[in-house]
């Protein structure tokens, strides 16, 4: 069935602590702006002026005030970016014109948007120059809201004639609900969210005597980041060297390079000194991409047995001012539209819509958390209106388990599950029918507090994109003569803990201790080539390319050691407690791996290619309890089983899905950017924009099954995102479902309390009217 | 504006600002790099320290009015208390609870717990999480967190 | 993000600080916690050019009964409140209302005095203390005068402080350890109130309806005329002007004020 054949009783498996936590707990990891180096002597503070208003002419800008300041090295604009090369689309499917440049050029589109970049000697004058720059802005019509913005009556680039980025129109056929006895539909809002890592951007750079940009940057990937740098700056990528420092967590937004990054490159290169710029949350909340930001329109037909025949989708995906990865979200959205079920009829389209707003970018599972959303919420409104229970309607439309690859209904090739497995083990966990019972008490009660219970079933997309867009991730080996070994990985962890990972991989090959093996990665001289991490890929990819790896020097260990023992290469077997070859059958007969390293290089560098995405899968049950006075919605429990085929280490493991329950969960309950009708974010900083806290999370119950896959070797699939796959329809329809019984269907996300409370009301005022 | 204060032990004296915020005197002047700054509005707690024994937001104080203050960052926590694997209760017990990802908000969070234990040695789950509300994380869902403060508080419960 | 730059002096008493806000004029401010004034200045929201700093004052923070009073000292620490036995016992709804402040953190440095003197309707401590019908005694230039809080909140971030004045003492009526409570509707624990309802001795404040603390004086009335927790909650919103915002629009906000009244006054142990 598949190529799995990992030795249990090794050290995979098992709950390794990790071996970057001393010196995390201990003095810090070293992010970017902690960088100490002597290569960043003398650097000047760059400080960027962002633009205030969301839509305007730029009709002048006087700098004057801000250079006569004692401390001010120079103020950078547009104009002065002349051999920067035109910002290109990042996407071919994207409107040409539509890029973002480096600087404001002649135009504001967001609010937040870079205009300036001020350089002073220290990073307090930036703060204090920055606000004497003057902008004369001649104001144009704003368009927020992507519905509004998708009539074209408001043109963010009026010389293309249209806001949209990109669309596709779903193929042109029947009628595909003429054959369902019940048909609903809805608009659900899958509303733009903060990405709000806890580290900000940042950015270190300094033009080398080597006559090569050298920057630090915070990333998902130093090979992507080098190339959106040199693309940027008109530089060939040799020209562009990447040094990651620790990165205070990404989720999807510090992938490829940002426009300030690069222009703290051309600073560097042109003004003579080091460059170094730090952004404040407050800039953060505006200027790094936000996520989600859908408007999704649904329909869902079936009989009143539940069986689901027909589902429909549109997407109105609001792409931000500039398109960045957001605008193409929806092409993943539709990939994965009908999720787990097994639905005769689809029609999928979606439109990429530009508005006066920040950059929409990729979060924390970047299209799929919504394609669950939709069907998830969409199977919820079908229940209710034949009036079953929304778990026995999920599970008879489940694709039925299997376990070599099929191709689903919206074109994704799933590779292996097991769906109704996963409901009904989460189901039981949860105590489903005890629950239910609860809520009936409660309901026949008349409880102000009222119990609401949420399923979610979904599949994911893991692993689609690697090294050079194509499922591959490479990884060197090397053992050393002191016997400890170095591994270089294209991967590149911002919290997930490859360096005990990969060390666990290693050694489990080798027999070195993984404290003995040091991982190396985001140097772009050390490690020219990668994928990065993002999409759930690394273990997948990077991880097996490591196994691969450790496997290959294993031979190439071999071979030499046959020699230099002169016996069969066949008679050497890993001596794993001396990390090294030993002959089988005549004790204290070998080489350890440090000798032969001794002689000569032992390096072994290895590409693993996959056959294609993996897709993990789970179910997720949410319990609320809403206090129908109030409508405060609490979530008390939240149980998960996800299944990423083979876990390696469950510790890290259960880390990540937690760390995405709490996000997925913090979508349903609390968080949303938003603006005002004129384009002024309302939640630009921490105080305002809802971050979810130990407060508002329950500790998690997580179930764990173990599908593999067979696409590689550890059988593992990607975990990173699924927790915030599955919970935020699970949270939300609990939140729902909790006041169900008063004749509320739907409300959208976050569940406040005073949309919660409105939803009540309007049922009463509905049954009364 | 002169400034006296002890950092980890060790006294400081220093001209700074009276602007100058004392997480930027620890970063920036005294080069203790641990206590990150996550945001602008006393929000996130990642510049969490000790000022005389409490925890306290750094980013929101003035390093002037930690005048005659003793101040303790994540690099000074464990000479407060070594453990044997020369880390501080609190930290080891983030180790082994798998209480950090990224990292980032983990001094604050850690200066927080072992604050919170100093004043209520024996937290339940709830007392904990009100104890961490001004302490955000984006990694770990508070989860193993809170269960790293729970094993913290038992393991310096035992070695009292 | 850092404040614009300022001078900063250190008082040695609070008559210093009046001498000092004297000699720097109106655009001085007192800093004692800084937990409200420098978020403000980080965001470029406050500019004072002169800080005064009042911390660490002598004498000017502590919590002791002084005739039928519990009287506190303006620099005396949320913390501190939160962890006094003798509030507890006397006037508990301060005691309790500030372990509702920010977070730890922030209670280890900010003060009752700094709260008062901030003024942000939506606050915990100006909400407890309005329903504690307390007494403020304000320092200035003549000396010490005493400020009924009902008298001391005029509007948003506004009180009835003069400029050179400074906050020095809060007098809160002993009530003893029971009858009040105190109720915060939140979005998150560390938010501000969405609305707060703080009860004591059969009075009742208000959080975020209106642009001070709110004295609901129609429920008030009610209950000293015999209505019940219910009736009397029913008319907790007569009179407040809540803004809108994001949380709620004023019909919600006067809704969530009835429903918490009800649940405050039972609570409190008023059927």
């Amino acid at each position: 069935m598949t190529a799995v054949d990992l030795p249990r009783g090794s050290i995979l498996g098992t709950r390794v602590q990790r071996l970057e936590d001393p010196e995390f707990l201990t003095s810090g990891a070293v992010y970017t702006d902690d960088i100490v180096d002597e290569r960043l002597a003398g650097a000047v503070w760059v400080t960027f002026v962002r633009a205030t208003v969301a839509h305007a002419s730029i009709a002048s800008i006087d700098a004057s005030a801000a250079l006569a300041t004692e401390g001010c090295v120079g103020v950078i604009t547009a104009d002065d970016l002349v051999d920067v090369p035109a910002p290109k689309p990042m996407m071919p499917i994207y409107q040409a014109g539509m890029a973002q440049p480096l600087l404001a050029t002649g135009r504001v589109r967001y609010v937040g948007e870079p205009v300036a970049a001020v350089l002073t000697d220290s990073r307090y004058l930036g703060e204090d120059i920055a606000e004497s720059v003057e902008i004369d802005y001649e104001p144009l019509p704003v368009v927020v809201d992507p519905i509004e913005a998708a009539r074209d009556e408001t043109l963010l680039f009026p010389e293309l004639g249209t806001n949209v980025v990109c669309s596709r129109e779903a193929d042109a056929g029947g009628d595909i609900f003429a054959d369902c006895a019940v048909v609903v539909t809805g608009t659900i809002h899958n509303q733009r969210v903060a990405v709000a890592p806890m580290e900000v951007r940042a950015a270190a750079a300094v033009w080398g005597t080597d006559d090569r940009l050298t920057a630090w940057v915070p990333n998902q990937g130093a090979q992507g980041t080098q190339a959106g740098l040199a693309g940027m700056l008109g530089l060939p990528v040799a020209q562009v060297r990447i040094i990651t420092p620790a990165v205070g967590g990404a989720f999807g937004a510090k992938v490829g390079a940002d426009p300030e990054a690069a222009v703290v490159g051309w600073i560097a290169r042109h003004i003579g000194r080091p460059a170094r710029w730090l952004e404040t949350r407050s800039e953060n909340m505006v200027g790094m991409t936000h996520g989600r930001a859908q408007v999704q329109t649904v329909t869902i037909g079936g009989d009143r047995d539940g069986n689901v025949r027909a589902y429909r989708l549109h997407v109105l995906q609001d792409s931000g001012a500039y398109p960045r990865f957001g605008a193409m979200l929806p092409t993943l959205t539709l990939l994965m539209a009908p999720g787990v079920y097994d639905i005769d009829q689809l029609e999928l389209s979606y439109t990429s819509i530009a508005t006066n707003t920040t950059p929409v970018g990729a979060y924390r599972g970047a299209g799929r958390p919504e394609a669950t959303a939709a069907i998830e919420r969409a199977m919820d409104l079908f229940a209710a209106e034949i009036g079953l229970d929304p778990a026995a309607v999920r599970r008879r439309n489940l694709l039925p388990a299997f376990t070599e690859p099929i191709t689903s209904k919206g074109g994704a090739a799933y590779d292996s599950g097991d769906y109704t497995m996963a409901l009904d083990t989460v189901l039981a966990a949860a105590d489903y029918d005890g629950l239910r019972r609860e809520q009936a008490l409660r309901r026949e009660r008349g409880d102000a507090v009222q119990l609401g219970i949420g399923v979610s079933v979904y599949v994911e997309i893991t692993g689609g994109g690697g090294e050079a867009g194509a499922s591959k991730e490479n990884a060197t080996v090397q053992v050393h003569p002191d016997g400890s070994a170095t591994i270089l990985t294209g991967t590149s962890p911002h919290g997930q803990g490859h360096s005990t990972v990969w060390a666990m991989l290693a050694s489990e090959e080798t027999g070195i201790p993984i404290e003995r093996i040091t991982v190396r990665w985001g140097d772009t001289d050390l490690v020219p080539e990668g994928g990065g991490t993002g999409g759930s890929r690394s273990l997948q990819q990077g991880g097996a390319a490591v196994r691969q790896a450790a496997r290959e020097l294993v031979d190439v260990a071999r071979a030499r050691a046959a020699d230099r023992l002169e016996v069969s290469p066949d008679d050497l077997e890993v001596d794993y407690a001396n990390a090294g070859l030993a002959v089988r059958g005549v004790p204290g007969a070998g080489v350890t791996f440090a000798e032969l390293a001794a002689d000569e290089v032992l390096l072994v560098r290895s590409v693993f290619r996959a056959p294609g995405a993996t897709y993990p899968f789970g179910a997720h049950v949410a319990v609320a309890e809403v206090d129908v006075e109030t409508g405060r919605a609490e979530l008390t429990r939240l149980i998960a089983l996800d299944d990423a085929g083979i876990v390696v280490n469950p510790l890290i493991a259960e880390g990540q899905r937690h760390g995405g329950l709490a996000q997925g969960a913090a979508q349903a309950l609390l968080e949303e950017i938003r603006y005002d009708e004129d384009g002024n974010p309302t939640t630009s900083t921490f105080a305002d924009y809802p971050i979810v806290s130990a407060t508002e999370v329950p500790s998690f119950e997580l179930v764990t099954t173990e599908t593999p896959t067979s696409y590689n070797p550890l059988g593992a699939k990607g975990i990173g995102e699924a927790g915030s796959i599955g919970s935020t329809p699970a949270v939300q329809s609990a939140v729902i479902d909790a006041v169900a019984h008063l004749g509320v269907r739907h409300i959208d996300m976050p569940t406040s309390s005073w949309r919660v409370w409105s939803a009540i009301r309007a049922a009463n005022e509905g049954a009364e009217h | 504006m002169r400034l006296s204060i002890t950092v980890n032990g060790q006294a400081h004296t220093d001209d700074v600002e009276p602007r100058m915020l004392l997480a930027h005197y620890l970063r920036d002047v005294c080069g203790l790099k641990g206590t990150n700054i996550g945001c602008d509005t006393t929000s996130c707690g990642a510049c969490t320290v000790h000022v005389d024994g409490e925890s306290v937001k750094s980013c929101t104080v003035l390093a002037v009015q930690a005048d005659g203050a003793e101040v303790t960052t994540v690099e000074g926590l464990a000479a407060t208390r070594p453990g044997p694997d020369g880390m501080h209760p609190v930290q080891a017990a983030f180790r082994a609870e798998h209480g950090l990802q990224c990292g980032f908000c983990t001094p604050g969070m850690v200066m927080a717990t072992a604050g919170l234990l100093a004043e209520n040695p024996k937290p339940t789950e709830r007392e904990v999480r009100e104890a961490l509300e001004g302490n955000l994380c984006r990694c770990t869902g508070y989860h193993n967190i809170v269960r790293a403060a729970l094993t913290a508080a038992e393991s310096m419960a035992a070695s009292e | 993000m850092i404040p614009a730059p300022f001078d900063y002096v250190r008082a040695g008493s609070l008559d210093d600080a009046v001498a000092l806000l004297a000699e720097h004029g109106e655009d001085a401010k007192l800093i004692a916690g800084g937990h409200s004034l420098l978020p403000m200045m980080k965001l470029r929201l406050a500019f004072p050019t002169v800080l005064i700093d009042i911390r660490k004052v002598p004498d000017a923070a502590y919590i002791r009964v002084d005739g039928d009073v519990v009287a506190i000292g303006a620099l005396t620490r949320h913390c501190d409140l939160v962890a006094s036995d003798l509030l507890r016992a006397e006037a508990p709804l301060i005691a309790t209302a500030a372990g509702f402040v920010g977070d730890p953190q922030i209670r280890h440095r900010g003060t009752l005095g700094g709260s008062l003197s901030h003024a942000d309707p939506a606050a915990d401590l100006p909400t407890a203390v309005l329903a504690s019908d307390a007494v403020l005694v304000a320092l200035g230039p003549d000396g010490r005068r005493e400020i009924l809080v009902t008298d001391f909140f005029l509007g948003y971030f506004e009180t009835a402080l003069a400029p050179g004045e400074v906050l020095a003492e809060i007098r809160i009526p002993r009530t003893g350890p029971n009858g009040y409570h105190y109720e915060k509707f939140v979005r998150r624990a560390n938010d501000w109130a969405i609305v707060a309802v703080a009860v004591v001795a059969g009075r009742v404040a208000l959080a975020n309806m209106a642009a001070t603390p709110f004295r609901a004086a129609a429920t008030e009335a009610a209950l000293a005329a015999g209505a019940s927790a219910a009736e009397a909650a029913a008319l907790a919103a007569e009179g407040t002007q809540p803004i809108q915002d994001m949380h709620a629009d004023q019909e919600y906000r006067q809704h969530l004020a009835r429903v918490l009244t009800r649940r405050s006054l039972e609570a409190a142990g008023i059927a």
